[in-house]
């Protein structure tokens, strides 16, 4: 699970170029503007072809997506 | 009789709680009278379209029934195949009676419009994001019944706010604990007293006394000064924004607060839109269900697309493209007229210059001050930009000039 939540932080540090991101595990990534749409976008597209994983754009509910902590979790159910 | 918008007028409320009382009593004794939904759903719908010549209400059946087919025709194709192109087809079919619809005015020829009625827009983006998530597979039961129910839920039928079909079947299979119902009950009164205010107030000030005479004053320059222009349209811009916002605010309030009654916790349309702090934001906190649906069900889809294919490499233009693309199909849906597809653009391009603006100040963070006062400053910008897109979407520009 943390090897999984570091490859998350840095694919967020890659995405939105910032060095802080993720830096909070339980950080609201939307509410705080760290993402935008492009950006969550260019998150989903990475974490298919890191983790192998298929998420369906009707599926993404942002309030389930909104944290590194949740995302983790997403990713876990869905591997 | 005539047709009766819904709330257009305060008496239409006395009316309309009353209608809704025994759903309220039966909500409070934990009881949702399926029976009685339906009755009320039709005496809204039978004085809403009915009411004049009838045919707004029979185009609201004709539309129905295609949407079914639609639907139900494209979820049975989907149980066994997933081809593109056939989406795509069934995408373009869901959406050609609203298609129809506006270009009416530009033919001339009032028998097209087979399917015109107050609120097709709204019903529409419902039925699309039905054929969209049945792609996804994300809506695995639907019965006819069910998708009927959810695009004539009466609160929002004309205007909106677009609920989306998951979040609203929660809702309506579920009766809320008495706890949870006082405290709807409560939001929702709230709601309708601020949308009064909003509505019937407000919005009646600025639009039915001001902007009539402030429109006269604007026009009575025409031949005067150099394109026309005053000081009247500066005022005209800022009284026709708030008016557009007061009356749209006001009217998506009622029909929260009304959803709530129901035991409904319709979405929000409006979060203080003119606190925003850039042009990103604005589109955050103005007609959000509809500007989230624009994203969800457009752009995002769009750019994941374009992304995973890699039809373009860079970012930046990836992102620009869709905003374009976005703002265009925005502007295209208010109506063929040049000023609503310049306010598209103008909305486009306010976009890709807040999004080089953020990228600017990313890469020069140290340098750019941040403080109180660069926050009033980005507010009132925004506010400026946004009254003057308004200004261009009122027509007034058409007008003043043609």
């Amino acid at each position: 699970m943390d090897d999984i939540k570091t490859q998350i932080v840095s694919i967020l540090k890659d995405v939105t170029g910032l060095d802080d991101a993720g830096q909070d595990m339980d950080q609201d990534l939307f509410k705080d503007g760290i993402l935008d749409s492009m950006a969550t976008v260019e998150v989903l597209v990475t974490l298919q072809d890191t983790f192998g994983i298929t998420v369906p754009v009707s599926e993404f509910d942002r309030s389930q997506w909104s944290t590194v902590n949740k995302i983790a979790q997403q990713v876990k159910e869905l591997e | 009789m005539n047709n009766i918008t819904p709330y257009s007028s305060p008496h239409y409320f006395i009316y309309l709680l009353l209608l809704l009382l025994p759903i309220i009593i039966g909500l409070w004794f934990g009881k949702r009278f399926r029976i009685y939904d339906l009755f009320a759903t039709v005496v809204i719908l039978i004085t809403a379209f009915f009411g004049g010549n009838m045919k707004q209400g029979i185009s609201l059946i004709f539309y129905i029934l295609f949407e079914v087919a639609v639907i139900f025709t494209y979820r049975a194709y989907r149980k066994k195949y997933n081809n593109f192109w056939v989406f795509t087809l069934f995408v373009v079919l869901a959406i050609v009676p609203l298609v129809f619809v506006k270009l009416d005015p530009l033919l001339n020829n009032a028998t097209i419009s087979l399917f015109g009625f107050m609120g097709i827009s709204y019903l529409t983006f419902k039925s699309v994001e039905i054929v969209m998530e049945t792609r996804d597979g994300a809506i695995k039961e639907l019965k006819p019944f069910e998708f009927v129910r959810f695009l004539l839920f009466f609160p929002t039928i004309t205007s909106g706010p677009i609920d989306r079909f998951k979040r609203f079947q929660k809702d309506v299979n579920n009766v809320p604990s008495r706890e949870e119902y006082v405290e709807l009950l409560h939001s929702g009164v709230n709601k309708l007293m601020k949308g009064l205010l909003y509505k019937f107030i407000i919005g009646y000030f600025f639009g039915t006394l001001l902007l009539p005479k402030i429109q006269i004053l604007t026009l009575s320059y025409r031949g005067q000064t150099p394109l026309n222009l005053s000081w009247a349209l500066v005022a005209y811009m800022y009284v026709y924004s708030m008016y557009l916002f007061f009356d749209f605010a006001g009217y998506s309030l009622f029909a929260v607060a009304i959803s709530n009654f129901m035991g409904i916790k319709t979405p929000m349309n409006f979060n203080a839109p003119f606190k925003s702090k850039n042009i990103k934001d604005f589109w955050n906190r103005w007609h959000m269900t509809l500007s989230f649906w624009f994203r969800d069900f457009i752009y995002m889809r769009l750019m994941f697309t374009m992304i995973k294919h890699k039809w373009i490499k860079n970012k930046v233009t990836i992102a620009n493209f869709g905003y374009i693309t976005l703002f265009l199909i925005m502007g295209f849906w208010h109506g063929e007229t040049w000023y609503y597809i310049v306010y598209g653009i103008f909305h486009a391009l306010a976009m890709i210059t807040n999004d080089a603006w953020l990228r600017y100040k990313k890469r020069h963070r140290k340098s750019i001050p941040s403080n109180k006062f660069t926050h009033a400053f980005a507010v009132f910008l925004t506010f400026n930009v946004v009254c003057f897109s308004f200004m261009i979407f009122s027509g007034i520009l058409d007008k003043l000039w043609f």
